[in-house]
């Protein structure tokens, strides 16, 4: 039985027909120096602001989520502080840099 | 049971991490990030390797949870913190585990890895050598456990919950937007249950709400209180954590876990399934 736990953020996914998918994707970056961020707890809420789905930021400070098309947020928790960005996603895959700040 | 002995908080066990009898378990479907750095003392618990039968779709049976657990250095006596990643997903589903197979004294640590990490607390990456011990299991605790027929028969007349995403619920999605879209089974949801997301339970640091949020989120989502009450997800594990809101934090008598959750039901040939965001009828 495949599990429900988010996968590595950094691995391609095999398998993965991307353009039936509605993928949002992106890196955490710190609000200044725009360093990568390492293990951040990156949520996808919804249009009413409900939670949809949570990851960990791959070293390399990437996320990714297969959602459906629409206006979504996403939300990053990290020990460099937290932030969050508004994305309007559409079938395929939409790129997005979140920065997180104290 | 109630708040104060099912959880603990990360102080209580940032003090208790050397304490004879206590043992720490982190609990996750892919182990990699306890590989990475856990709790001192910690062992670990694979939800896919450890935890499943490797070849028919079901738990281990009792005497592979006692050797599992001997092996894994864990007597009958030891008070075990359960912690994991995913909100404690999997840690809640190893707790009613546990509990399934009749070992009282379990814990869960509020806020699992993530309010760990988020609090910049110790991880090490050793893993601790504990002594076997010879575990004894009891039979499985059927009371807290369902299956399909029941939750079939259970269609308008107990609670059922539905804990997954109102995406999911609807049958918009067919899996949490972390993993990819397609599946076999169909989208939607078991006539008459309720939709109230798993994450509604919890804080955004990964810690439960409080049990006057609780009362205040299920009273309001219309369940009753006086009826038994079946919750499912996908798998069984965020619905193991709802199980462990209204069970052991809110007290509820009567709740099921149903780990054959929407991957069994949505296969099921000839039973019912309601589409969209009403919980719609029992016909």
């Amino acid at each position: 039985m495949t599990g429900c736990a988010a996968p590595d953020q950094s691995t391609p996914q095999s398998g993965v027909d991307f353009a039936k998918e509605t993928v949002i994707t992106g890196v955490v970056r710190t609000g200044g120096a725009g360093e990568p961020v390492a293990g951040a707890y990156v949520r996808l809420l919804d249009a009413t602001g409900e939670f949809a789905a949570e990851v960990v930021s791959s070293p390399a400070g990437q996320f990714r989520f297969f959602a459906a098309p629409g206006k979504w947020t996403v939300r990053g928790l990290s020990r460099q502080g937290n932030g969050d960005v508004a994305v309007t996603a559409e079938r395929g895959v939409t790129e997005v840099t979140l920065t997180v700040s104290n | 049971m109630s708040r104060d002995t099912a959880l603990v908080t990360a102080e209580w066990a940032e003090k208790n991490l050397h304490t004879p009898g206590v043992v720490f378990v982190e609990v996750d479907e892919d182990t990699a990030a306890y590989d990475a750095g856990h709790l001192p003392g910690a062992v670990k618990l694979d939800w896919k390797t450890d935890l499943q039968d490797q070849v028919r779709r079901d738990f281990i049976d009792r005497s592979q949870f006692e050797a599992l657990l001997s092996a894994k250095g864990i007597g009958n006596d030891d008070t075990v913190i359960l912690y994991g990643g995913n909100n404690n997903w999997f840690a809640a589903y190893a707790y009613w585990y546990f509990k399934l197979y009749g070992h009282q004294a379990v814990k869960l640590l509020d806020g699992g890895r993530k309010k760990w990490e988020l609090d910049n607390r110790t991880l090490v990456t050793e893993a601790p050598q504990r002594p076997t011990t010879s575990y004894t299991a009891a039979e499985q605790d059927r009371s807290i456990r369902a299956f399909r027929d029941e939750v079939v028969a259970a269609i308008g007349t107990r609670n059922l919950v539905d804990v997954r995403s109102p995406d999911e619920y609807a049958g918009r999605l067919l899996a949490p937007a972390h993993l990819p879209q397609e599946q076999a089974q169909r989208a939607g949801h078991v006539p008459s249950a309720l939709n109230v997301p798993w994450s509604k339970a919890a804080n955004e640091d990964g810690t439960f709400r409080s049990d006057d949020e609780l009362r205040a989120l299920y009273a309001g989502a219309g369940l009753d209180g006086s009826k038994p009450t079946i919750a499912y997800c996908r798998i069984g594990e965020r619905s193991s954590h709802t199980w462990f809101a209204l069970h052991e934090l809110l007290g509820h008598a009567d709740v099921k876990n149903y780990d054959g959750s929407w991957t069994e039901y949505g296969s099921l040939v000839g039973v019912p399934v309601a589409l969209g965001d009403q919980p719609g009828g029992a016909a």
